[in-house]
């Protein structure tokens, strides 16, 4: 494939990822960040968004499982998705989370159950988007990023096109 | 040397924060402002870092007997405001009532915006509050307060150590920027 048709369809996936409120500009900013000396910077981030993210959920998973649930942890690890989600611009899991605390606060189990799942739909939709989007954990897949990097181009900046 | 005294100094920021992201953040925010980085994960391990150790024994100022050995020199602490055990805002004031480090400035982050608790910061001697997610425009703030705070340092280090007075350590067109402060004669 070409290399500008690849750089498009990864900008105009990044748009769409935009667009569809999966990411807002906060991820933007991460993706200012990298450069020649840090090639691997979003990549970085986002793994360990990932496996950040799968230990809190797992964490919620067994809390709320508790015969007595301990709202406060929940808040807790709540807090700290939504802070994990807001620092790389995973809007819709971050607002998922926000309504989360809310309900947190009601001290309501099965509320929380609800929330639990919202999230955690959410957290692999984004997941989902983003390993297209990078490079991805699975080796026979290949990410656009990577496609375009094979083909001996550089990853293209919203700015660059404007 | 044509180069001023702003380049030659290599300013070292103390980053502290309990989640792994935003510590790779940080780290990498204050990379490009070519600031030397430490990053520890908790209040804790701030304080050890800064030599001073939480030991409910022993007054808060007590430095341990290692620090004048290795030395180690913070221009800057910036700090997450929640976190576990020992807290942004405990770190704040600890560094404050202490005698060596009280002349640091130090930053505050946090994910909520509560005006209270960022007005609580500020008059407890915190230089900017910072709300996250920590942007560069943020970053880029820090710099005045890491100019004031190093020359202060030195001038007072200086008298201290009755090393060469400040002037040999500035280039002549500099003094002029430090108009707040009184040449060591």
């Amino acid at each position: 494939m070409e290399v500008d048709q690849l750089q498009r369809n990864f900008l105009e996936y990044t748009n769409l990822l935009f667009r569809e409120g999966f990411l807002d500009g906060q991820f933007s900013q991460l993706q200012l960040l990298q450069d020649e000396s840090n090639p691997d910077f979003v990549f970085e981030v986002v793994s360990l968004f990932f496996e950040d993210s799968e230990r809190l959920l797992n964490d919620l998973t067994i809390a709320l499982d508790q015969q007595n649930v301990d709202f406060k942890k929940i808040d807790a690890h709540v807090h700290q998705l939504k802070g994990s989600s807001s620092s790389i611009g995973a809007q819709r899991v971050k607002n998922t989370c926000i309504a989360f605390r809310d309900v947190c606060l009601e001290q309501n189990a099965e509320g929380c159950l609800r929330c639990l799942q919202q999230v955690k739909q959410e957290y692999l939709l984004v997941k989902t988007k983003l390993e297209a989007l990078l490079r991805v954990r699975v080796p026979h897949l290949f990410s656009l990023e990577q496609q375009i990097v094979a083909a001996g181009g550089a990853i293209p900046m919203l700015n660059d096109f404007c | 040397m044509s180069s001023g005294l702003a380049t030659e100094m290599e300013f070292h920021v103390l980053a502290v924060d309990d989640s792994i992201i935003d510590r790779k953040l940080i780290e990498r925010l204050l990379k490009t402002s070519s600031y030397q980085v430490t990053v520890v994960e908790s209040g804790v391990k701030a304080l050890e870092f800064l030599g001073l150790v939480d030991d409910e024994n022993t007054n808060s100022n007590c430095i341990s007997n290692n620090r004048s050995t290795h030395h180690v020199e913070v221009n800057l602490i910036i700090t997450d405001y929640s976190m576990p055990s020992v807290t942004g805002y405990d770190l704040l004031r600890k560094i404050k009532e202490s005698a060596m480090l009280k002349d640091i400035p130090v930053v505050i982050m946090s994910s909520e915006n509560i005006p209270s608790r960022i007005n609580n910061c500020l008059e407890h001697g915190a230089k900017e509050f910072f709300l996250k997610p920590v942007q560069q425009s943020d970053v880029n703030k820090l710099r005045p307060h890491l100019m004031r705070g190093k020359c202060r340092t030195q001038n007072q280090q200086n008298i201290i150590n009755k090393r060469k007075p400040l002037e040999e350590c500035l280039s002549p067109d500099r003094t002029t920027r430090f108009n707040d402060l009184a040449l060591v004669q």
